[in-house]
């Protein structure tokens, strides 16, 4: 398998991380699910530096984001599918 | 798992103290009991070569439970297996001689001296002797071939982003799933940065009665010093400017990165306070300490661990004076740009060129190399943060 452009932890996911350097918008994205091995492709809408998130599905203003099958936090703006999330859209809950 | 069979038979080189305890570094330290003495310690450090002085900020009208951590942490660090053999200077003899006395109880040469009637010229040439009687002893003392079970190896990780949950810290979740069977002491800490996995974390104890005394210490945190502390709210510190340049966006998805150094297997068997020694055998263990990384490894090493194992995302620098500090980075980036940093690069993990199994056997090889003596990048560039954890001012 080629290198992946975006690895994933679990199926449930809603956003995977970018792990290749200097990702432009509008990349055929290879997303690689680790828990399983499965792979889905995404267009991204951004560009979307190294270690950063991607949607994966279009996520609502107020909804839960998942990540390592897990609650990470919620959107507090609307993320349309390829978009880039990150402290500008998604913010924890606990505090 | 067929990767486990080749390591049943591990062994590394270490110097066997008296206390039947192992290290792997034989560093004389010339110890500070509190801030004054700084200046005669590192005199001492300077007039005889070889030995190593830890200088620190506090130990004056310290009371109570923090005046008990800084004791624990001082003669926790001069006990330590990595440490032959100790000078301690005070500014008085009191104090002095309890950190002597509870060092001594390693049987390993200690000696302490009160700097108070005698100034820091006398003092410092009365300790230098002794030092350098302590640093010609130990130099002849010898490595011994030693079962992996005799390794006590920590973790706790540091500039941490996405990488890290992905790649650096599951493999120490692998070194420990394979380890920990093997009777190794493992222990991890971090209490705020559990704060979104603290379900998980506690499901992970070894029995309800852990889990309960684990979950109080954790809970006792967020009451006691986030709620009573914070302005607003923890998003300006966790997660970290470099947590969130490096693609962390939030407190719950950092803790779950966190989380993936202890591996998917073992089970924690106590909860510990900060800078406690271990005394339920071999296994894994959690510490309450700070998520800032040299307060965390000073308080680990002060606990008896001799190696030290730290996951890194976007390139933490950090070392430890007496424990050789091992850094892994998956970040491709990083272990480009930061390469003297990085002793171990896992990047392979992301271009699934690597697994995590394969990834966990090369942390071993690294751990069993740095026990025998090869010197991690903080040790090649001379990084020493020992950082004391101080609980609340003094009076």
């Amino acid at each position: 398998m080629s290198a992946p452009h975006v690895l994933v932890h679990e199926k449930k996911d809603t956003v995977g991380v970018v792990v290749v350097e200097g990702l432009k918008a509008g990349t055929d994205m290879l997303c690689v699910v680790t828990a399983d091995n499965s792979s889905l492709r995404l267009q991204s809408k951004m560009d979307i530096p190294i270690g950063h998130k991607v949607a994966l599905t279009d996520i609502k203003a107020g909804d839960t984001v998942w990540k390592y099958g897990q609650d990470i936090g919620k959107a507090i703006a609307p993320i349309a599918k390829g978009d880039h999330v990150h402290v500008h859209n998604v913010k924890t809950k606990r505090w | 798992m067929a990767s486990k069979a080749p390591q049943s038979d591990l062994t590394f080189t270490g110097w066997r103290r008296e206390n039947g305890r192992v290290g792997v570094r034989n560093h004389v330290v010339i110890l500070p009991l509190d801030d004054l003495s700084n200046a005669a310690c590192e005199a001492v450090a300077n007039n005889v070569k070889g030995t190593l002085a830890l200088p620190h900020a506090y130990g004056r009208l310290q009371f109570g439970e923090d005046l008990d951590l800084h004791f624990r942490t001082l003669i926790g660090t001069g006990s330590n297996p990595n440490v032959a053999a100790v000078v301690v200077i005070g500014i008085e003899d009191q104090w002095t001689n309890r950190v002597v006395e509870g060092i001594a109880k390693t049987g390993k040469p200690v000696t302490g001296f009160g700097i108070e009637g005698t100034g820091d010229i006398m003092t410092i040439a009365k300790a230098s002797r002794v030092a350098k009687d302590y640093v010609q002893w130990a130099s002849e003392q010898r490595r011994e071939e030693c079962g992996i079970a005799d390794l006590w190896v920590s973790t706790k990780c540091g500039e941490s982003d996405t990488t890290t949950g992905l790649s650096s810290c599951p493999t120490v979740g692998n070194m420990y799933d394979k380890l920990i069977p093997k009777g190794i002491y493992g222990v991890f800490g971090e209490t705020s940065e559990i704060t979104g996995a603290e379900h998980l974390c506690k499901a992970r104890a070894a029995t309800p009665e852990v889990g309960e005394k684990w979950y109080k210490i954790w809970k006792a945190y967020q009451d006691d010093v986030i709620e009573a502390h914070k302005t607003d709210d923890l998003s300006d510190s966790q997660p970290t400017k470099g947590n969130i340049a490096g693609g962390l966006t939030t407190i719950e998805e950092k803790a779950l990165g966190n989380l993936e150094k202890i591996g998917r297997e073992c089970r924690f068997i106590d909860a510990l306070q900060p800078a406690e020694a271990p005394a339920k055998g071999p296994g894994l263990y959690y510490m309450d300490t700070s998520s800032a990384a040299a307060e965390c490894v000073t308080l680990m090493a002060a606990a008896g661990y001799v190696v030290h194992t730290f996951p890194t995302g976007q390139g933490n620098v950090i070392g430890n004076p007496i424990v050789p500090v091992i850094k892994i980075s998956g970040n491709p980036r990083t272990v480009r740009t930061m390469s003297e940093h990085i002793d171990l690069d896992v990047s392979g993990i992301l271009r699934r060129e690597l697994t995590i199994p394969q990834a966990g056997d090369l942390l071993i090889d690294m751990i069993v190399r740095t026990a025998n003596g090869r010197l991690t990048a903080a040790e090649a560039l001379g990084h020493r943060e020992f950082v004391m954890t101080k609980l609340y001012r003094s009076a």
